[in-house]
């Protein structure tokens, strides 16, 4: 059945998008709802990142979101959100940062991932793109989606897990265009 | 589960719209339902709904700024419906709105330009949609404001909305502009959407959404992708 209601369309968060959508400015006057963090059970992980333009420049005013599954690679347990966002900037060095919990894999046919949207002053409509992890090398080699991307692209998808300081980091940065464009999806 | 039309959307690199050179993707996103199958993906998947609580101000950004006094500028009503593209009210959704003052200057630290900043004026705020998809804001009708972009750019007076419906599918950050403005013809934002659908970002002034001595009113209803709806009833 075709749509009857024309859908609204984007456009860009623009540079000050952080009063409207953060948790940390306007010093704590009317902050979002939404943080940057999301609990649950499971493995505690920080994901961190920054954002590079098509001239290799770090972008300091980007917007990351994230949705997952819970531990158990459920979307529907009500008690876990899976949602959160944060900017980037926010440590002096354009980095995001996002706590979260690593989430499971929803079935045997594919590896966990992290679902994630961008946006930034210049992006008229946001793009989706994932975080698989590095340490899933098995299950990532039987993931039926990855395995349609081109492997020259895939490695864009894949985020690098450090956890030598005893905390669980994976470091996921995306370059919008050029040599190593991050590979983004449309739903 | 039916894809969203990026044709009704502004393309990724618009040269116009001088920053989007060098931050569009190049590449044409690839399409997640079509890689997926029959599988459930996290983009389809989950319930947003009713997820966040907003506090009792945060609608009415006529009083949410408030440090002794009043704001500046003209009072308004924003109000409209959030649907999807089957026509059903989105009841439980996050709006969020954030917008310059009545000057055109915004309440954030990045905002350097000469106009002035209103004490009583934070430009914030957000709301939940009710059970028929309505929502409502307070505020003060936004001023214009140069940028940099080519010269004398402007940007016409709009107010930025954020809505998380259902899915992450459903995810919207739009801008919202007033009816007559005469700078929306100059604008490359505003210009990048496909012409036929610009009008869509236009609130219409209704006087049965004005309130008599206080604010005039503005209606804007959106509409959201909807992916995980069902369609209604063939009419």
């Amino acid at each position: 059945m075709k749509a009857r209601h024309p859908l609204t369309p984007s456009q860009t968060v623009g540079p000050f998008f952080t009063i409207g959508m953060s948790n940390c400015e306007n010093e704590g006057r009317l902050a979002s709802p939404v943080s940057n963090e999301i609990t649950g059970e499971g493995e505690p992980i920080i994901l961190i990142g920054k954002v590079f333009d098509g001239e290799q420049n770090m972008v300091p005013d980007a917007l990351i979101e994230i949705f997952q599954a819970d531990v158990a690679g459920s979307f529907s347990n009500p008690n876990f959100s899976g949602f959160a966002r944060s900017h980037t900037g926010i440590n002096g060095e354009g980095n995001y940062l996002l706590k979260t919990i690593k989430p499971g894999a929803s079935d045997d046919a594919t590896a966990p991932y992290i679902s994630v949207i961008v946006y930034m002053r210049g992006l008229l409509t946001h793009v989706y793109t994932r975080i698989y992890f590095s340490d899933e090398t098995d299950a990532n080699g039987k993931d039926g989606l990855l395995e349609q991307i081109d492997t020259s692209r895939r490695d864009t998808l894949i985020a690098q897990r450090d956890d030598s300081d005893g905390v669980i980091i994976y470091e996921f940065n995306i370059h919008m265009q050029g040599e190593k464009e991050t590979v983004f999806f449309s739903v | 589960m039916s894809h969203i039309d990026l044709s009704q959307h502004p393309p990724f690199i618009y040269p116009a719209y001088k920053s989007s050179v060098s931050r569009g993707p190049t590449q044409a996103p690839i399409k997640l339902l079509e890689l997926s199958g029959q599988r459930e993906i996290g983009e389809c998947s989950g319930n947003l709904i009713n997820r966040y609580s907003v506090g009792e101000l945060d609608h009415d950004l006529i009083r949410n700024g408030q440090q002794g006094g009043m704001p500046l500028g003209e009072r308004i009503v924003v109000s409209g419906r959030v649907l999807n593209q089957w026509g059903k009210p989105e009841p439980g959704v996050l709006v969020e709105a954030w917008q310059a003052n009545a000057s055109g200057r915004y309440a954030h630290r990045v905002d350097q330009q000469e106009a002035p900043i209103d004490p009583n004026f934070l430009g914030v705020g957000r709301c939940i949609t009710d059970r028929d998809g309505h929502y409502r804001f307070y505020t003060i009708k936004p001023g214009a404001y140069p940028w940099k972009n080519h010269p004398n750019a402007w940007r016409p007076r709009h107010i930025h909305f954020s809505l998380i419906g259902k899915t992450i599918a459903d995810r919207l950050v739009t801008q919202m502009y007033f009816p007559g403005d005469p700078l929306l013809e100059y604008d490359p934002i505003f210009s990048a959407v496909p012409s036929n659908a610009r009008e869509r970002l236009i609130s219409t002034f209704d006087l049965g959404t004005t309130e008599a001595d206080f604010a005039l009113g503005y209606r804007f209803d959106i509409v959201l992708a909807g992916v995980n709806a069902t369609p209604a009833e063939e009419e």
